[in-house]
């Protein structure tokens, strides 16, 4: 099996230069791998870094040292090190995530929410409609919700639409931020059969799941980010 | 310059002093050798009011010369005030031959009409200009005007004329309609009537414009092309007239309303006096003159 | 992705005497790309936006434009007149007060349809058509075309000045506080017909704004500018959600939360 996610000996420490240049360690030393088909699961309490590692891998943070390799299409990206383009690239063609929270955009509706990273690929907007709506129904989503803005939904109902945005694509690498947390018992077994297609696809796909029947349901693995920290590094 | 001395003590000849008519014989060469460009020149007071024709009346006395033979109309007249006013102011200054007859005239200052007799070779027609920037009402700016003239950016033009379009259905720009002149320079031709523009296309005569408050002088030599500006769905076309002279038959002439009653009683007749009196001396009889005759027998 | 920058920006700095104005800015920006530019007032982001759209000329430096024809010429060394018809095909300018863009005593339908006329259209009927559509395209009812700008409110001013630039297709739209003297409302209307024309059209936009919202709804990348310096760079939700320096934390920080 092809492994399209390398993490070699990350580190993240945050400076925080309003309070007098605080230096404040995340994690260190990240070494892992994610292999296509397989559901990695980051584990460890609260605050150790889980979700600071996605962010890291999404290249939404930055991180210290350390090299962040994915491979997509015969070519291998240092996220950690590549220019803005070229992660942008990166996130429309391979790499997805699913955050907790929906960030929404004003007058766009639910449904074209969910469609674009589709049409960002090319993909025609009706088709791309029409795969969104597949993906809105299976997870519940009220129809009559289709067309409006997600700014005033309820919590589960704007996660939904963030999974379905996260899945709708075939991308080689899934980041999965709590994609339950909000989400009632049958919803999360539609995620839970969502999360197996994309694993039978051959996608490899890095998680953290707070709910144990989820994280029993879904893990191949678990990665104890304890061992990251930098803390217990030191001690 | 040879003149009567005697009578003329207090003035040069046409009025102008001769550093002043060599100044703006300069600038209307420069104008004439870039067709449709507005050459600044020194204006100089003369005596009478801007607005009145002093940028014509500078160019008429740089140019003229004792054997020339003068015409000046005013709105297509010869014997208005202003017409009057000017034809004297030459005739004291210069003690050069006047006219009325089109055809007799060597230097023709015009306020607002182009003569119906077309003009020929040798002729000068030399006109009142008041606001000489075709792109001022849209663009305020001298300094970005002229730019635009030196790039020869003029889709600003046509802003005019879609702006007319727009409102009234169709181009209703009548007088001061906009031409291009030679193919480069964008030209207002001073406030004639469009139905005036075609004749200055290819005329034989030599066109000089003079502004005296702006203290511009534009010019279109003989056998130029002048094109007025259109668009292709709505093509430049000239005013026409339901009926002929009311005076002498005159057809595809530009003519004038004359109210002659507060009963709504009008005609129309020919705004070119020296055109309608010749036609009319050659036995051509209107509506209107040929009931006047019926009503006094 | 394309292989060939829109523009190479290299060493640009403007200097008011021995004041600074912008200080050695480089950066290449590539087609569909949408920058912004973002701190304080007098921070220098509109003396740089003015020297890239050259409306200024810069004290140094150079800046390389990828021009249609795929030569790349130095925006400096054009004559005016190349300069000026970029300007008003190729490239877009939105200012922040619409009356600075705009012809505020003709037709909306004038506004936009002037570009068309400047590049040589001459057939009225499909200026109209085009206008018509452009009208629509920003939200603006078909039936004000005859209307002057002086009647819009100051939503529908902005938005006919953006449909004003974009007609002739441009491919670079510098934008300055394109939001600036907006209400609320009418703010969060124009940046998503912002974001889907530039979606749409896959231009490459240059936005000036102190509004670290409107950078991250419209922008992919970002430059945080202080004192005339480039202090911060990067991907627009990298360096809002991680802010490295000092005062680029200071500015995150400062938002307000609703």
């Amino acid at each position: 099996m092809p492994t399209p996610l390398i993490v070699s000996e990350v580190a993240k420490s945050f400076t925080m230069h309003l309070r007098g240049g605080l230096k404040l360690p995340v994690v260190a030393n990240v070494s892992f791998s994610v292999a296509s088909g397989e559901c990695v699961v980051l584990g460890g309490p609260s605050g150790i870094g889980k979700s600071s590692i996605l962010k890291m891998l999404y290249g939404n943070y930055a991180v210290d040292s350390g090299q962040i390799l994915i491979t997509h299409a015969d070519k291998t990206i240092d996220i950690a090190s590549a220019d803005p383009r070229v992660v942008l690239d990166v996130r429309r063609s391979a790499l997805g995530y699913v955050s907790q929270f929906l960030r929404t955009v004003p007058r766009v509706s639910a449904l074209d929410v969910v469609a674009e990273p589709l049409v960002a690929r090319g993909v025609a907007a009706e088709e791309a409609r029409e795969r969104a709506a597949d993906l809105l129904a299976r997870l519940n989503l009220p129809r009559d919700l289709w067309q409006l803005p997600p700014a005033t939904f309820s919590g589960g109902e704007q996660q939904r639409v963030n999974i379905a945005r996260g899945f709708i694509t075939d991308h080689a690498i899934l980041l999965l931020d709590e994609p339950t947390a909000s989400l009632d018992a049958a919803n999360r077994k539609v995620v839970v059969s969502m999360i197996e297609a994309k694993k039978a696809a051959g996608v490899a796909l890095l998680g953290i799941f707070h709910d144990e029947e989820v994280r029993e349901a879904v893990a191949d693995r678990i990665l104890d980010v304890t061992a990251f920290s930098p803390r217990k590094a030191a001690a | 310059m040879s003149m009567p001395a005697t009578e003329l003590a207090a003035y040069n000849f046409a009025y102008l002093d001769e550093q002043t008519k060599r100044m703006i014989r300069r600038a209307i060469l420069k104008a004439i050798a870039i067709p449709g460009y507005q050459v600044p020149f020194a204006s100089r007071e003369m005596p009478m009011p801007y607005g009145w024709g002093t940028g014509g009346v500078q160019v008429t006395a740089a140019i003229l010369g004792p054997q020339d033979v003068l015409k000046v109309i005013d709105q297509g007249a010869d014997d208005t005030t202003n017409a009057v006013s000017i034809r004297a102011f030459f005739q004291k200054v210069a003690n050069v031959a006047v006219t009325t007859h089109t055809g007799e005239a060597t230097v023709i200052q015009t306020r607002h009409r182009i003569p119906e007799d077309t003009l020929r070779e040798g002729q000068v027609l030399v006109y009142q200009v008041p606001i000489p920037e075709p792109l001022r009402f849209l663009e305020p700016r001298e300094t970005e005007t002229r730019k635009m003239h030196a790039l020869e950016e003029y889709g600003l033009m046509h802003v005019k004329l879609y702006e007319d379009i727009a409102r009234h259905g169709r181009i209703a720009t009548t007088y001061a309609y906009p031409v291009k002149v030679a193919g480069r320079y964008v030209m207002d031709p001073s406030p004639t009537p469009k139905f005036d523009n075609p004749k200055m296309h290819r005329s034989e005569a030599l066109q000089l414009f003079g502004a005296g408050r702006e203290k511009r002088i534009y010019a279109v030599p003989p056998f130029t092309d002048v094109v007025s500006l259109d668009f292709e769905d709505h093509p430049f076309e000239v005013q026409s007239f339901d009926k002929p002279c009311a005076l002498c038959g005159a057809r595809h002439v530009y003519l004038d309303e004359v109210v002659l009653d507060d009963r709504g009683g009008r005609m129309f007749v020919c705004s070119d006096t020296d055109y309608c009196e010749t036609r009319r001396a050659d036995g051509h009889v209107g509506e209107m003159l040929g009931q006047s005759q019926e009503a006094a027998e | 992705m394309s292989a060939n920058p829109l523009l190479k920006v290299s060493d640009l700095s403007k200097f008011y005497g021995s004041r600074i104005g912008c200080s050695a800015v480089s950066f290449d920006l590539w087609p569909g790309e949408v920058l912004a530019v973002v701190g304080e007032s007098g921070s220098g982001k509109t003396t740089l936006l003015n020297c890239l759209s050259t409306r200024l000329m810069p004290s140094t430096g150079c800046v390389q434009y990828h021009m249609r024809d795929g030569e790349y010429r130095d925006l400096y060394r054009m004559s005016e007149a190349e300069r000026r018809f970029l300007m008003r095909t190729d490239w877009g300018f939105v200012h922040q007060n619409p009356a600075d863009g705009l012809r505020m005593t003709v037709s909306a339908g004038a506004n936009v349809g002037e570009r068309l006329m400047a590049v040589g259209d001459r057939h009225y009927g499909r200026i109209r058509q085009t206008a018509t559509e452009w009208l629509e395209r920003v939200e603006i009812s078909q039936d004000r075309i005859d209307d002057q700008p002086r009647a819009f409110s100051g939503g529908m001013r902005q938005r006919l000045q953006i449909a004003r630039n974009l007609v002739t297709s441009p491919r670079l739209v510098f934008m300055d506080e394109p939001t600036g003297g907006l209400d609320v409302s009418v703010q969060a209307r124009l940046l998503d017909l912002v974001r889907g024309l530039v979606n749409d059209l896959g231009l490459s936009a240059i936005v000036v704004t102190h509004d670290l919202a409107v950078a991250r709804l419209l922008s992919h990348r970002m430059m945080v500018m202080k004192d005339g310096h480039v202090i911060e760079q990067g991907l627009t939700d990298r360096v809002l959600d991680d802010p490295r320096e000092p005062y680029t934390q200071l500015l995150v920080s400062s938002i307000l939360q609703v």
